[in-house]
């Protein structure tokens, strides 16, 4: 089975997001980059494949040269060879767009990404990907079992989940459930060197219309301070749910 | 020209967030100076939307479609959109919507902006802010495709009322075939759910033990919420992982979160930031959760919220 692993390259979860530029760009001064959660779950989905059925991983990612060490990561933790399109990832659509482009080029059985990046959570690109290849597609999955050209997936849908079944070849915006958290790989010291020998390649660009830009970003107004209740007072909290705050 | 929404329903019912969507696609209509029309499956109260001012429904009935298929629904949108020439189409932000949004803009070769929670801001160009980076900040997304397609974020724009007297039609869209298969759905039974939730209610490991959450479940049931916990609970196996709340969990965009035990890690924070209010009850005044909520206890849940449960429970008789 031949697995693409789509890695989105992004800022770990505990950066201040500041702006630049009069707010249009994003202030990566300091900010440490990671592989999306979303997509450690497919990539570690795509691992347990591979050491139980048999399997070739090929993580992909859209980026100029700064998501390179975020796909030696994937590589240290086992994936077999990686590719970069020389892109940049502004537009969810244009990404999607890249992928499908590969993915056309090349012969996957299974493509597996997490259901949305931590930085713009546009929740869009596996779901473009598999539209514009016309495969299938399972959103938000929390379970996936392959068996010959057979997949039978769960997705979890408002208050519960649903059980899917359909050939192969299939697209997975995965998250937690596919793997549990406790089961994600952290590369060891004979996965980051043997990653220095793997396969990068690079693919040039195929499409530069966007769709969508970002004009300005903005971030929250400050938060008043948490007013403090007496812990012998509780009937004040409810007295501000229902007088202050008009929830209760 | 038009706006099309895609107004969920749920065994012929809509929810509330199918409200929101119409009257936010309502109001876009007006902003463009054009026509508002929705677009139902297998719904059986259509003429409820007029209350939200949808000036057209147009209903789909067909057997065909009782289980929801993201091709076959991405393909009906598609269909309705170029019969009634949309120029934008709103869709929820609920697992389906979400699930079908990506799809329904490269059928129409459309800009999308998912997690929208603002009117555009701008028609020409065409800007809508959306959540992004896990709650952290907006960024103001131009789309400049012809059609355009939005998610709007759940409770982040409100339901208006705005009475017209609308029209139904009948709609028979081609059904495609396809071999995605449902095969079962299961349902969390009976329990108002996180998504669904105005009010949700969450413990953290500060409860000590998963014997302790029945005071949490009827704290929950007094206020007709529904029940979370944060990741180390369900990691410990006290709570399922369907109630685990935050980055890798489930996001909560609900009016009121109240967190009990729960420190507020920043994984935890990102998914609970889209709620309205945040109350936190802790022994621990350190705790980053009070930098986060708007109200606070600090005290132990244990004797704090059988008094919050005797109390509510007066305030509800009282207020009944």
């Amino acid at each position: 089975m031949k697995i693409l692993v789509c890695i989105s390259h992004v800022p770990d979860t505990t950066s201040k997001i500041n702006f630049t530029e009069n707010n249009t760009k994003f202030d990566s001064n300091g900010v440490q980059y990671v592989i999306n959660p979303y997509d450690e779950f497919a990539l570690t989905r795509a691992m347990w494949f591979k050491e139980k059925q048999g399997a070739n991983i090929t993580v992909i990612s859209v980026g100029d040269a700064s998501v390179e060490p975020t796909l030696r990561k994937a590589l240290a933790i086992g994936a077999d060879n990686a590719i970069r399109v020389n892109a940049l990832a502004t537009d969810g659509f244009v990404v999607a767009k890249e992928l499908a482009e590969v993915i056309k080029n090349n012969t996957y059985d299974l493509i597996l990404a997490g259901k949305e990046s931590i930085d713009y959570n546009g929740g869009m690109v596996p779901g473009m990907v598999a539209t514009l290849l016309d495969y299938n597609f399972v959103n938000a999955c929390v379970n996936l079992e392959i068996e010959e050209d057979k997949a039978t997936a769960s997705r979890e849908i408002d208050g519960g989940k649903e059980v899917l079944s359909c050939n192969l070849p299939l697209v997975i915006a995965g998250q937690k459930g596919l793997v549990e958290e406790k089961d994600l790989r952290i590369p060891n010291m004979r996965g980051i060197m043997m990653a220095r020998k793997k396969p990068l390649t690079i693919v040039e660009s195929t499409t530069n219309e966007t769709t969508t830009a970002t004009t300005s970003f903005e971030k929250p107004a400050p938060k008043s301070a948490c007013k403090l209740i007496d812990a012998d007072n509780v009937e004040e909290l409810i007295n501000l749910l229902h007088n202050e705050a008009k929830i209760i | 020209m038009s706006v099309l929404v895609l107004a969920e329903s749920s065994k012929g019912k809509f929810k509330k967030s199918s409200f929101e969507v119409v009257s936010y696609g309502k109001k876009v209509a007006e902003q463009l100076e054009t026509n508002l029309v929705v677009l139902t499956i297998n719904a059986t109260e259509n003429e409820t939307l007029y209350k939200y001012g949808a000036e057209k429904v147009l209903t789909v009935s067909n057997e065909a479609l009782a289980t929801f298929n993201v091709k076959i629904i991405a393909n009906i949108v598609k269909q309705a959109a170029e019969k009634e020439k949309a120029q934008v189409i709103v869709l929820d932000s609920n697992a389906n919507g979400l699930y079908v949004a990506p799809l329904v803009a490269v059928n129409l070769d459309a800009g999308y902006a998912s997690n929208a929670v603002a009117l555009p801001s701008s028609l020409s160009p065409f800007v809508v802010k959306r959540k992004a980076f896990s709650n952290k900040a907006f960024n103001n997304s131009e789309i400049s495709t012809e059609v355009k397609v939005i998610s709007l974020a759940k409770n982040s724009y409100g339901v208006f009322e705005d009475e017209v007297s609308g029209t139904s039609e009948n709609f028979s869209p081609e059904i495609i075939s396809t071999n995605l298969t449902s095969e079962s759905i299961e349902q969390t039974t009976g329990k108002v759910t996180i998504a669904d939730a105005d009010i949700v209610v969450s413990g953290g490991r500060g409860l000590k033990g998963p014997e302790n959450w029945e005071m949490i479940e009827e704290l929950a049931s007094v206020l007709d919420a529904a029940t979370a916990c944060s990741k180390p609970v369900s990691d410990l196996g006290w709570r399922p992982h369907s109630e685990h709340v935050g980055q890798t969990g489930k996001p909560v965009a609900s009016n009121l979160y109240i967190a009990i035990g729960i420190s507020g890690a920043i994984q935890h924070l990102a998914g609970i930031n889209s709620s309205k209010v945040k109350v936190v009850i802790n022994t621990d005044p350190e705790a980053p959760f009070f930098k986060a909520a708007d109200y606070g206890i600090v005290g132990d849940a244990f004797e704090v919220v059988p008094k919050l449960i005797e109390k509510l429970k007066e305030f509800k008789a009282n207020n009944a």
